[in-house]
């Protein structure tokens, strides 16, 4: 189960992120990207996402996946095809053999959506002392 | 209200990709040539491995190894009966290996010594894919007795791997493993794989695994900057 340990990374990015954008709002939800050659199982990586965010920032956020297809391009004839499961890695113009994988590797983390607080639709002077840095 | 969004736009494994990074950087400068070594439990690993660093050995190289295994220390004592330095990293639960582990495992090597260093990854089809650990070679093997369908349903992983090896071939006749429609399911998975069919019972194979590993250690001596990863 290596989810858990791509869940708990993911963690750790979104806590980095956070942090570096100086935010101490709420997370709502965690938008991903999973390629179908990244070696993840999406329903394993939504199960070890609700383990991994306990007593984090991230508890309680939403995982948003947005699933990409593997597509190579031939080497022959420059076609681009999609692959499916289990994935032939041919052309589907050509048919000659294709290695060239432009996209279904990806295992990415793409945005993370903050609540709507009070303090960024106008910020408050006290909102400063409210969260003192350690 | 639209939520307000944080745009971040990084790989997940960001820090396994950047220790991993690290570590090719230093390899490269100690002039270390690495393998990654992966395949189901039981398939050979450390059998073959063993052979095969003996053999390297013999040719006047530093090799050496490192060792994933969940609870124990047998695979590194086995690796060693080759004569070169093995070491183990217990995993604990953990299912592959990560460039930190790596890291660790090799702090006591003198890379500068070394010629060849051997990962053997812990035996598992699924989950080492994705990590980097800095290698230059990443060698998959498929064992006869788990029949000729295996590249098929692990196509992922066949597709990041540099060398196939189909191994135990001494058992395909017993266990009616058909060669040829394995060959072409790891073609079908990855176009243009070498495929190299060996046995640590016969010794099959061996020379052939050595003098590829030969041929690719001395292709990457003869083009020291070119590789950056
Ligand atoms: N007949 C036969 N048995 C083999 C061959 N290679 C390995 N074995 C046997 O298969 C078993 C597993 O071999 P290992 O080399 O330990 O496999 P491994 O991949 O290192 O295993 P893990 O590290 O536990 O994943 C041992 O009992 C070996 O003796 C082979 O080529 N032929
Ligand atoms: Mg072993
Ligand atoms: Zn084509």
């Amino acid at each position: 189960m290596h989810e858990l340990s791509i869940a708990t990374s993911l963690v750790s990015l979104v806590d980095d992120a956070l942090e570096s954008a100086g935010e101490a709002g709420t997370v709502e939800a965690v938008r991903v990207k999973v390629g179908a050659l990244s070696g993840v199982v999406v329903e394993a990586l939504e199960f070890a996402w609700g383990v991994a965010v306990e007593g984090t920032r991230c508890e309680g956020a939403r995982l948003e996946v947005e699933r990409v297809p593997a597509v190579v391009r031939c080497g022959e004839c420059g076609a681009e095809t999609t692959l499916d499961h289990p994935p032939v890695f041919a052309c589907g113009s050509c048919g000659r053999p294709a290695s060239e994988v432009i996209s279904g590797r990806e295992l990415d983390l793409i945005a993370l959506e903050l609540e709507q607080t009070q303090a960024t639709a106008d910020p408050a002077p006290e909102d400063h002392h409210a969260a003192p840095n350690p | 209200m639209p939520p307000r969004i944080l745009e971040v736009r990084t790989r997940i494994l960001k820090k396994n990709d950047e220790i991993a990074r690290a570590l090719r950087s230093r390899f490269e400068q100690h002039g270390v040539y690495v393998v990654n070594v992966v395949s189901s439990p039981g398939a050979g690993k450390t059998e073959l491995l063993t052979r095969v660093m003996g053999a390297l050995r013999d040719r006047g190289l530093t090799v050496a190894a490192v060792v994933g295994d969940l609870a124990t220390e047998n695979d590194a004592a086995r690796l060693a009966r080759s004569g070169c330095p093995a070491k183990q990293i217990l995993t604990g639960t953990m299912c592959h290996l990560e460039a930190d582990m790596v890291e660790h495992a090799i702090a006591d090597f003198d890379l500068h010594e070394l010629d060849v260093l051997f990962i053997e990854n812990v035996g598992n089809l699924v989950c080492p894919q994705g990590f980097d650990l800095g290698e230059d070679l990443r060698i998959l093997l498929f064992p006869s007795t788990e029949g000729e369908d295996k590249p098929l349903k692990y196509p992922t992983l066949i597709n990041t791997c540099d060398l196939v090896v189909l191994s135990k071939m001494d058992l395909a006749e017993p266990v009616g493993f058909d060669v040829r429609s394995a060959r072409a399911n790891c073609e079908t998975a990855r176009p243009g794989v070498p495929i190299i069919e060996t046995s640590a019972r016969t010794g099959r194979g061996t020379a052939d695994v050595v003098a590829f590993l030969a041929d690719r250690i001395d292709a990457k001596r003869d083009t020291p900057a070119e590789r950056t990863a």
